[in-house]
């Protein structure tokens, strides 16, 4: 098994809990570079010991923090209530009890300008992070790569022109997971690459016949 | 960086007489792409965030998001200023930095997570206060946070350092055996005498629950990480004496991660046992969340 060394050294972080904390931030952080715009509106919903113990931990200001594009190092965290409504942010806090899901759950109903993302989040321990469903889609990405979240209708050789693309352009694919609806739906597609993608190959991706979308995240 | 055991870093260190920190280094630099120098300068910026959240602990009354706990860090300070303490300097200086560090992470301050945020007091606290005792450079300081590092990334690899998986043992016993070693190593200790003060601290926390009042990082969190910064000095004292561990560091390891697997839930992080559910820690919890 590998570890980064400075996940042991580390992460930098506002306290006081790095699953609770630095967790609950950076999947704020995601779904923020998820929408790619400022983020309007936030209905974010805690589940199991985030439910019980959001308070204490600033759990809420980590999620509203990172839904403002802080990441854990930045003091703004502690602040990021009130910062949310300096910057126009409308956000409500809710819990909820669902038993299935793991015990460091959120979920996070963000609009923008033009354009809306629910995502539901866990926090894994130590401020790795899992993101577990985007717009009702089961996914599986946990940012550790640069990664590249394909929309997409499920058609024959819509995976291939992607890989295309991607190899065209030099980027080697390190990991790739699809889901879809059902046959002939909707896909969300999940690529890690070993570098960041660039965005000419960004739009190119977006080019390829049946790709509605494409979201790049660079590793964080 | 990949280090499976202790062993391992040990036979590499043995092959051309190189310091632990070296072999770390040379792994994270392969695994990273970076080079030593962007290495070494993200971990000088470690010890720099170590340092601020430290001082910012000792420096004021500073109180928990949760109101809960704080202002002992700062009262333990004034009882070292006033030489009113009587544990021998270099210990109260790792206590009262320690007690800091983790007053500063409860008050939602900038800490290194090292090795969680939960036992993010332990290691600064004893670095910075045998810097402050032996005045040796940053640079020696960077070299034995990485030393601690490699220990640290031994446990994550062959057990764990999650409470909710192994106990707090996991969290301030990794903790502690990090800045044993880091002390060790700093102090001139042989690389084989920095893994047994790592075992020697390790072994010290074995079996440690993990019950926080509430499930907040406050009680016992902030005074254990005090307590174990304290350990960590002893075992590296012993260490350096030439005292070693009757039990290998990486069997130790394994010890540990095995009574983790048999700890009940109840004492995991889950704030369903031990000190969480006394009468005390039920009223706490109570008056904080409804």
């Amino acid at each position: 098994m590998s570890v980064n060394m400075f996940d042991i050294l580390g992460p930098i972080t506002v306290g006081p809990s790095s699953s609770h904390t630095a967790g609950a931030i950076r999947i704020g952080l995601a779904c923020r570079m998820i929408l790619g715009q400022d983020v309007k509106k936030a209905k974010v919903t805690f589940y199991g010991s985030f439910a019980d113990t959001y308070r204490g931990h600033g759990t809420d200001k980590a999620v509203i923090g990172g839904l403002l594009g802080y990441n854990t190092d930045n003091v703004k965290v502690r602040d990021s209530l009130q910062l949310a409504q300096l910057h126009g942010m409308e956000y409500e806090i809710v819990t909820a009890e669902e038993p299935r899901f793991h015990p460091n759950t959120v979920r996070i109903e963000a609009q923008g300008a033009d354009k809306s993302v629910s995502l539901r989040g866990v926090s894994v321990g130590g401020g790795a992070i899992r993101l577990v469903e985007l717009n009702g889609f089961a996914i599986d990405a946990a940012c550790l790569y640069d990664t590249l979240i394909v929309f997409h209708q499920d058609a024959p050789g819509t995976l291939a022109g992607m890989a295309q693309t991607l190899s065209g352009c030099g980027y080697n694919i390190g990991n790739l997971r699809l889901s879809r609806d059902r046959r002939d739906g909707n896909v969300i597609t999940i690529i890690e690459t070993d570098v960041p993608v660039d965005p000419k190959t960004v739009a190119a991706l977006s080019q390829v016949h049946n790709v509605k979308g494409v979201v790049s995240i660079p590793k964080f | 960086m990949n280090i499976p055991s202790i062993d391992y870093l040990l036979d590499e260190a043995a092959k051309d007489n190189q310091p632990i920190w070296q072999i770390v280094l040379r792994e994270e630099q392969a695994d990273s792409g970076l080079s030593i120098d962007e290495l070494r300068e993200r971990v000088k910026k470690t010890y720099d965030v170590m340092r601020e959240a430290a001082n910012g602990g000792i420096s004021s009354e500073i109180r928990s998001v949760s109101g809960l706990t704080g202002g002992d860090a700062a009262r333990y300070y004034r009882h070292l200023k006033n030489r009113k303490n009587l544990l021998g300097s270099l210990s109260a200086r790792a206590m009262a930095y320690a007690l800091g560090t983790s007053e500063y992470n409860a008050a939602m301050g900038v800490i290194v997570a090292a090795p969680t945020a939960g036992a993010s007091g332990v290691l600064p606290g004893v670095l910075l206060a045998a810097q402050e005792e032996y005045g040796f450079t940053d640079r020696e300081a960077v070299n034995a946070l990485i030393t601690a590092t490699g220990i640290g990334a031994v446990i994550a690899t062959r057990a764990t350092i999650s409470g909710a998986q192994g106990g707090c043992q996991a969290e301030v016993g990794s903790g502690s055996a990090m800045a044993a070693a880091a002390l060790c190593d700093v102090m001139g200790g042989s690389a084989r005498q920095t893994t047994h003060a790592a075992a020697i601290a390790l072994k010290n926390a074995l079996g440690l629950a993990c019950d926080p009042v509430a499930g907040l990082v406050e009680v016992p969190c902030i005074k254990r990480n005090g307590m174990y910064a304290c350990m960590a000095i002893a075992a590296a004292d012993l260490a350096l004496a030439g005292v070693e561990s009757f039990i290998p560091p990486d069997e130790v390891i394994d010890a540990m991660y095995q009574i983790g697997c048999n700890l009940p839930a109840c004492i995991r992080e889950t704030a369903e046992g031990g000190l969480a559910i006394t009468p005390t820690g039920l009223k706490a919890k109570r008056r904080l969340f409804f």
